[in-house]
Parts: structure tokens; sequence; C-alpha cells
């Protein structure tokens, strides 16, 4: 399945913050068809460095998405019976309006001048281009890390216009470790002289700042069983240590090659703006309690985890279906078994699929 | 409650899902009701109820495997202790709430009951009767924790930490003032009316406050 980008354009967007962009342009692809009474369609929304390929193979790269092992005809998100829809968030750097695009007032990128966005922010957008294909409900919202993030915005913000809602491996409000781990990210790109205040497109790239970012963002998607699986204490190519700060470990080079690959294919301004959007993210803000900001939700609700994952642990999936159960929303929970960490949602996928099958299957057959 | 009548006269109870209490529970249960399963299982009597009787059907099991099938057959089910979860619920949030099977296997039971009567407006609860002839006969006889076709576990293993009798539990809803609706005692697939203490093999209530 070849899968091409997309693009809409809207006028403007008034954001969270007061302030506004326009006009904003989304990158969206989309996977099956969509029914004639439309009640077949799901919203996937992706992780930090996600981007709108999320299945398929790219006509651009020749590349699998990121949820590829998830999405496609008889897989969990079923593109043989859904119509599936992923967009680029707002604030990123693949196709959608970022601080990388060109300000149209300036003829420059924004850079910093980009507005501070919110999580709010990008399900606003995702609601333009909903509206866009003559959406009026989506079956399902569905997304891991920051894409669950998204999914219970739109539960809570845009209750009648969602099904259900599929918040995996994330929390309701981030916590001060997960904002700590932002910043260090944050700090190290800003720290890098290349970053020069987010000015960088006529010079060199703030590799080395964005790059430790991503080595930091990398330990913590993966775990302590699981890095000791991966590479153990095993040495890089060598018999014997260097004594040298060269490449010692494998774990090492891993992530020397992670950081730097990241930097080929993510704006580091991007990276600042949508940590923020991130660590904003509380959806008792304004509504005092997480009770209360889901007393008007109306989706059903598939909340999972992963017994591994210590960047989004099952805490804090466990406090939502808590709070869901006591107001008597419909939820269903499970925390799945996984060595993977925070990146089993993308990689170790096959008993998630069974769940998410069922789900959907059922919320198909029972309130489309 | 014309099905649960008709049921009441008939001499053997069908099965439904291979279980005896199943087919009672079924009828029990009216049509578009909210349900709450304790003890959910892999969520086949959730599956069958909102299938055949249209209920809003909702499960709680301790076993993370159990969970993951029952979310897979369309149950919104998640995983809990039973003992902790049902503080969670508001008043008479359930028509229903299902304990089958199970209460022996709660640390405290009657707090379990009494919960269960708040969260929901009746309680239906089957369990296996320790005072049925053949677990009596097989302490008797052999001395030793008695294992039957019911109590099949060892004493060490078991998972039954509570055991109750037609009686004892009698005693227990009598005591607590609640009202018993209906109740129906089997031995197989025939159903008893006499000495149910004695010759019931699992004994289904439905009971409300």
């Amino acid at each position: 399945m070849t899968v091409e980008t997309k693009t809409a354009e809207f006028a403007s967007i008034s954001l969270d913050s007061g302030a506004s962009l326009s006009p904003v342009t989304v990158a969206y692809q989309t996977y099956g068809h969509l029914s004639a009474n439309k009640s077949n369609a799901i919203l996937i929304l992706h992780a930090f460095s996600g981007d709108a390929h999320a299945a398929g193979i790219s006509a651009e790269t020749g590349k699998p998405g990121w949820w590829d092992n998830t999405i496609g005809p008889g897989k969990a998100f079923d593109t043989d019976r859904f119509f599936i829809i992923c967009s680029n968030v707002l604030g990123g750097c693949q196709g959608t309006t970022g601080p990388s695009s060109i300000n149209p007032q300036t003829g420059c990128p924004y850079a910093m001048s980009f507005p501070v966005i919110t999580i709010g922010d990008m399900v606003q957008l995702q609601t333009k281009l909903i509206d866009l294909l003559g959406i009026e409900r989506l079956l399902a919202v569905a997304g891991g890390s920051m894409g669950g993030m998204q999914a219970l915005e739109w539960a809570v913000t845009y209750p009648e216009r969602v099904v259900a809602a599929i918040p995996i491996a994330t929390t309701a409000r981030h916590s001060p470790q997960q904002i700590a781990f932002n910043e260090v990210g944050r700090q190290a790109i800003m720290a890098d002289p290349d970053w020069n205040n987010g000015n960088y497109t006529s010079g060199r790239l703030p590799g080395r700042g964005l790059a430790i970012a991503r080595m930091v963002g990398h330990i913590t998607y993966m775990s302590d069983e699981s890095m000791r699986e991966k590479f153990g204490r095993r040495l890089r190519e060598k018999e014997k240590f260097g004594y040298d700060f060269s490449v010692d470990f494998e774990v090492e080079s891993y992530l020397r090659y992670r950081g730097t690959q990241f930097v080929g294919r993510f704006d580091a301004n991007s990276y600042l703006y949508i940590t923020k959007a991130e660590d904003y993210f509380d959806l008792t803000n304004g509504a005092g309690t997480l009770a209360n900001a889901f007393s008007k939700a109306k989706a059903r609700f598939l909340v999972i985890s992963f017994s591994s994952d210590w960047l989004y642990p099952s805490y804090q999936s466990q406090e939502i279906v808590r709070v869901l159960r006591r107001s008597n929303h419909d939820v269903a929970y499970c925390e799945l078994p996984s060595n993977y960490g925070h990146d089993a949602f993308l990689v170790d996928v096959t008993e998630q699929s069974e769940v998410l099958r069922g789900f959907l299957e059922s919320t198909y057959k029972e309130k489309a | 409650m014309a099905a649960a009548a008709q049921a009441a006269r008939k001499p053997f109870v069908g099965e439904l899902l291979g279980r005896g209490d199943f087919a009672i529970i079924s009828e029990l249960v009216e049509p578009n009701s909210k349900v709450l399963d304790l003890g959910c299982g892999e969520g086949e009597l959730l599956a069958w109820l909102a299938e055949n009787k249209g209920v809003d059907a909702r499960g709680v099991e301790i076993s993370a495997t159990k969970v993951r099938r029952a979310i897979a057959r369309g149950v919104s089910a998640y995983q809990g202790d039973i003992d902790e979860v049902l503080e969670d619920y508001s008043d008479q949030a359930f028509d229903y709430v299902i304990l089958s099977q199970t209460m022996q296997e709660t640390r405290w039971p009657l707090k379990v009951l009494r919960d269960m009567l708040r969260v929901g407006r009746h309680a239906i609860v089957a369990f296996p009767n320790f005072g049925h002839w053949p677990v009596r006969l097989s302490l008797l006889l052999t001395g030793r924790a008695p294992k039957t076709e019911l109590f099949p576990h060892e004493w060490y293993d078991s998972p039954n930490i509570h055991f109750l009798t037609v009686d004892d539990f009698d005693q227990m809803v009598r005591r607590e003032g609640f009202t018993i609706e209906r109740n129906y005692f089997l031995s197989g697939r025939r159903r008893l009316h006499l000495l149910p203490n004695l010759r019931a093999a699992v004994a289904v209530y439905l009971i409300r406050k």
C-alpha cells in the first residue's frame, strides 16, 4: 500500500495562548474508505516525534509508517473496514505549520516567533481537518504517549464528536519527572551555540544539542530490562576497552546513532515547542479536578498501559480509569506485560492488537 | 420476570456457555439493564448478555490475561481486585451486580455483598455449596480437606479462602436484612427444592436491600 501525504490549508487558528496563526497548513494521510454514512472514521494521533505517515509505504521516502504493524488490511486498525486518518501535529516539522514554516509576514521561518502551542491547539487543528473531510463524528480517536493526550483532549473537549477514545501509555497531566526529562532535552538544544536563539536556518543546525536531547529521550523510551537484552555490556567493534572516550559500548553507539539520525529528520525548534505543549498538558486545568474534566465526556474508553513503561507508568493510566469508573463512564483497561518500556505501544503490539481489534469491533457494532 | 418465573417451574435448567448458573443468571437479568460482573473472567457471560439482552455490560477481573481476552471479546472490563474496586462506584450505578462462583475467593465476602447492594439495585450471587453431601462425605470418609468436582483443589493451592454452605449464606443475608427475591439450587442440571443445603452443588441467589 503506497501512500501519499496530502495537505489542507485553513485561514487561521486561534490558540490557547491568545495568539493566532494564519494561514495554517496540515499534512495528513488517509487509509481505507469512508463509508457512505461516514461512521467508520478513526483518527490516529501520533506521539512526540511522529508524523502523518502512520501506515503503508510512503510514496516520498519508500519507508513504512510508524504504526504500520497496527494499521492496515486485517490489522488492529483494519483498513478494509475503517477509514483511518493521521495528521502531523501543529508545531511539527513534517508538513504541518510549525516553527520551521515560513511566516508569510516576514518571508522567514517563524523560529522562536512561533506562538507557544498546546495539546488543545493541536486537537483544534485536527477538528478543522475532520470538518474538511466532512466527518461529523469519529468512531475512535487513538494514540500513544502524546497521541494519548490528544485522544483524551478530544474526548473531553469535543464529546459529541468521539464515539470511542483510546489513550495508550499516556497521562492526564505531565508529571514533574516527565517535565524534567523534556527540560533536559530543551536545555541541551538551547545550550548548543549553533541553536543561535532559534535562528539556525542559514547556518549550522544545532545538531549536537538536538542529538543529546534525542539520546535522553531514547533512554526514557526503553526499560532497564530491554536495554540489558538489547545491548548488555557488549563492546562495539572492539575486544578490549579503548581507555579513551570514543565509543566503547554498544549502547553508546546506539544512542549516538539515534541522536545523529534524528537531526536529519527533526527540527530543533519543533522539539522545544512540542515538548512544551506536553508539559503544559493537564486535563484538570480549568476544570479543577479530573472528575470535572471528564464529566462532559461521552466516549467509550479503552485505556492501555505497559508494565515496564516507567516514563508513562501504569499508575497514570489507572488514575484516568479510576476517575472514569467513579463517574460511571464506559471504560476498559488493561496493563499489558512487556519488557519494551514506553516503546512497547509501537513495537510490542501482538496483545495490544488483540485488545484494540475486539474493542473497535464491538464499538462499531454497538455504537456506530 | 416472566422468563424467570417460567424457568422456576422447569425441573431442569438449561446450560449457557456450559454452565447452569449462567443459564439462570441470563434469565434473571432484565433486558437493556446495566450489569457489573465481578470476577468476569474472559467476559463470556457479559458478552452473551450484551449480545442477546442488550445490557450495558461492565466487568472486573483480577487476572491480566483474562481481562485482555474479555476486552478482545468486546467487553468493557478492567483489571482490579473485587475487594477494592467496589468502593469506587457510585450508589445504585447498576441494575445488577453479579458475583458468580467468586464469593468464596474474596477476602471480605460480607463487605463485598454490602457494597454490591449499594452499587446495584440487585445482587446476583452464585456459589458452590460446601454443605453438598459429597463434600461432607469426602471429609467424613477420608479425614482430609474435601476434594470434589466443585472443590477440586488441594487445600494449599485452592483459590477458595472462605467455605460456605447454603444455610450459611441464607443466615448472612437474613441477618443483614436483605431480601431474597429468588433462589435456585442446582445439582448438575437438575433444579432442587428439597434439602438444598445437603443436595445442592451450586446455589444462585437474587437479592435486594
